[in-house]
């Protein structure tokens, strides 16, 4: 079953490696992976949505949680959430159906970002299934190349977020002398 | 005030405020400016001889004390060379870190001479991993690096320091407080499960401990006792957790699961409450999982709360340090003044009596034969003289699991062995790591001879430093328990798993300048063995014991742990 994660960890090189390989060390094949900083330049949010057995959910859940550049993990497959995801379609089509295939767009609030002669760039934004459906309309009307952003996915319930305090080093002991 | 170093410099003065005195390593093209450091003896640096074997050294030294051992390795292939000891502290929870040379940060990606993605090869073989490419953070690294290995769920961790920060001159500024803002350790355990816990335990019938690993790792050997006693339950011990009731106490069984013995999976599958302290359910003690503990409620102790629910869901989870938990069980236990009535005490009576019973129906039995030396014979040998007092490595397969079922400990931080990952070849290096931590303790390296010849390398390391290890290498022939399954599940047909050409093990040790012998009859054995221990250096004692003795009780792969096979298959009568 499609699980829909959602991440705030730190914004550090191997950050993302240390979430991917948590994933594909359990075998588990990715769907989609978004990823960019937050308001805070120092820390990222991150979609992933991944196919996970149901009974695994909780686990890969708490496995994230431990990765310590992980401030937060949320599992919201089932949880009031909003998803959407973005495409580009390029559609090339004849001239007696540019028509058609501008109506059809319209319909799924498509916005035509290039045209010419040979066809349209059309951006469509909504959840993605409807995506799905959007991007085969287009396919019947021609030739198109399709280009995904993955699932992009928001709480509609604010969870607390727990950050833990700094703690000191043994390097504030003071020694009796230094070695240096 | 600050002073201007180099970062090699740097590294050392921060390793040494860590309380590091002693680490474990082997020098190469980048760490050169760190070994220029280390010549200047401020910390210990022990040679070894082959970079797995400075982690499995490390371990040694972390297992046997607690503290954070430390080992080191320059870029490529001493790196690689290391991943093996890293997962085997992982699936230990082994606290060490690994200070590896990488090169410098203008020819990383560049394939240079011995470059490797050490970041990327030990990110799953690690707690959390470090690539430091500025100097300015490096004692940040190396300070978070200890506070990680050290804390919550101890592990490895590894800090990856290119050869231009070590060579480069900065202002040392001690780094007094670091923050990991997403790095959670709970400690103390939920007040309302704790509650629950203690009620369950108050009313259980037929309660039974079952303890591991965690235990040792929070120090709280003394906590399990004083709450065995005070529930006077009878106790397992898993592989890891062997030692932390003493193996002499009244409430000890024995060791659970796939070679425990009779009675701990007898208690396992009957009791109606497990206890379950530090453990980890892992399959060599569970079992096929649907059949085990049936009839148990389990309360679930651990530290990381992803073991929870893991493979066994509990029915009341505690996520906490098992040290700080159990201090609370008891103290609520104590001040709830709720005596158990007569049914309930009969119950219990009856319960204890029952796992004496099973103890006695189908005890661990030394096997001794006039003719050969069995290897059990062996183990109890090594059990005699060391009393439960000895340090006792071992590497994975037959003669650890004989080690684990017939040498008492007595104490935490005396059984090291790899449990988890099951490496063959640790015994040894180990046991350099344990020596040099407890220079005072008689160390036994109870080893295979497929691992010690994994480890021979090492035997330079303990003559060039006279350590006085008591190497005992129980030598069938065979890498016995693959044999053992050959034998049981394939037939028999012993498909490349017999060692013959053994060195002559006097040769062998004389060549390296310390004692040597090989045995083979059962009355040399004791003499042996004490000339060894005798011995103020290193021995090597080479026993040849009988070749095909299978471990038993045994649970096949899949199957129930209450579903033993007792002993060898017996000969079919002819009429």
């Amino acid at each position: 079953m499609l699980q829909v994660i959602s991440l705030l960890l730190e914004n550090k090189p191997g950050a993302l490696m240390r979430v991917t390989g948590l994933l594909s060390q359990r075998g588990y094949n990715i769907e989609s992976l978004t990823v960019a900083r937050t308001l805070d330049p120092e820390l990222s949010r991150m979609t992933i949505v991944v196919e996970v057995e149901v009974h695994q959910r909780q686990q890969v859940i708490k496995q994230m949680n431990k990765l310590i550049n992980v401030l937060q993990a949320t599992d919201l497959t089932e949880s009031p959430a909003v998803v959407r995801e973005l495409v580009l379609v390029r559609i090339r089509t004849p001239q007696e159906s540019r028509t058609a295939v501008l109506k059809e767009a319209e319909i799924f609030g498509g916005r035509v970002v290039d045209s010419s002669t040979e066809g349209f760039a059309i951006e469509v934004t909504g959840d993605p299934e409807k995506l799905g459906e959007f991007i085969d309309v287009m396919g019947s009307w021609g030739e198109i190349d399709v280009t995904r952003s993955g699932a992009l996915a928001i709480a509609l319930e604010s969870k607390k977020l727990k950050l833990q305090p700094p703690v000191p080093t043994k390097a504030g002991v003071k020694l009796e002398e230094s070695v240096y | 005030m600050s002073t201007l170093m180099s970062g090699a410099k740097m590294l050392v003065e921060c390793l040494v405020r860590e309380g590091v005195d002693c680490m474990f390593g082997y020098p190469g093209g980048v760490t050169l400016p760190f070994y220029d450091v280390l010549y200047e003896h401020h910390i210990r640096h022990v040679l070894v001889r082959h970079e797995e074997n400075a982690a499995f050294a490390a371990e040694g030294y972390a297992r046997s004390t607690g503290k954070v051992g430390v080992c080191c390795a320059t870029s490529g292939p001493g790196a690689t060379n290391l991943t093996t000891g890293l997962v085997d502290a992982m699936m230990d929870s082994i606290p060490i870190v690994a200070i590896t040379g990488q090169v410098s940060t203008k020819l990383i990606g560049s394939d240079a001479f011995q470059e490797a993605d050490t970041f990327g090869i030990t990110r799953p073989c690690t707690k959390h991993n470090y690539l430091v490419k500025k100097l300015e953070d490096l004692g940040q690294a190396i300070h978070e690096a200890f506070y990680v290995a050290s804390s919550g769920r101890p592990g490895p961790v590894l800090v990856d320091v290119t050869k231009d920060v070590l060579q480069g001159q900065g202002h040392y500024q001690p780094v007094t407080s670091i923050h990991l803002p997403g790095y959670k350790v709970f400690t103390e355990g939920h007040t309302g499960q704790i509650r629950r816990a203690v009620q369950m335990i108050q009313e259980s019938e037929r309660p039974l401990v079952y303890s591991g690993g965690g235990i040792i790792a929070a120090e709280a050997a003394r906590e399990l006792r004083e709450f065995v006693e005070l529930t006077d339950a009878p106790t397992v011990n898993t592989l890891m957790g062997l030692g932390s009731l003493p193996s002499e106490h009244p409430n000890f069984i024995s060791m659970p699961g796939m070679h425990g013995s009779y009675a701990a999976n007898m208690a396992m599958s009957n009791a109606d409450l497990l206890i379950a302290l530090g453990v980890r359910f892992d399959d060599r003690v569970t079992g096929r999982l649907a059949a085990f503990a049936p009839h148990a409620k389990v309360i679930h102790v651990d530290i990381d709360p992803a073991e929870i629910g893991k493979n066994r869901a509990p029915d009341v989870p505690i996520v906490g340090d098992v040290k700080r938990v159990l201090t609370k069980i008891i103290k609520a236990l104590k001040e709830s003044g709720t005596e158990p009535g007569e049914n309930l005490k009969a119950a219990r009576r009856a319960w204890r009596q029952q796992v004496r019973e099973w103890k006695q129906e189908h005890p661990l039995q030394v096997v001794t034969s006039d003719t050969e030396i069995k290897p059990q014979h062996l183990v109890s040998e090594i059990d005699r003289i060391s009393r439960g007092q000895a340090i006792v490595t071992s590497d994975v397969g037959q003669h650890q699991m004989w080690a684990a079922q017939f040498i008492r400990f007595n104490e935490p931080r005396l059984w090291l062995n790899s449990g988890g990952l099951g490496s063959m070849g640790f015994g040894l290096p180990a046991a350099v790591g344990a020596q040099f931590a407890r220079p005072d303790k008689l160390v036994f390296s109870l080893v295979g001879d497929g691992g010690f010849q994994m480890a021979i390398p090492e035997l330079a390391t303990v003559a060039s430093y006279g350590l006085p290890i008591k190497i005992v290498v129980m030598n069938n022939g065979y890498l016995g328990m693959v044999r053992q399954w050959q034998t049981l599940f394939y037939n028999n047909r012993l498909s490349a798993v017999e060692l013959d050409c053994f060195p002559d093990a006097e040769k062998l040790a004389g060549a390296y300048g310390f004692k040597g012998k090989t045995i083979d009859k059962p009355w040399e054995l004791a003499p042996a063995l004490e000339e060894a221990v005798k011995e103020p250096g290193p021995y090597l004692l080479n026993v040849k014991v009988t070749p095909f003795e299978c471990v038993y009780p045994m649970v096949p792969a899949g199957g129930a742990i209450s579903e033993m096979v007792l002993g060898p298959p017996q000969p079919v009568a002819v009429p």
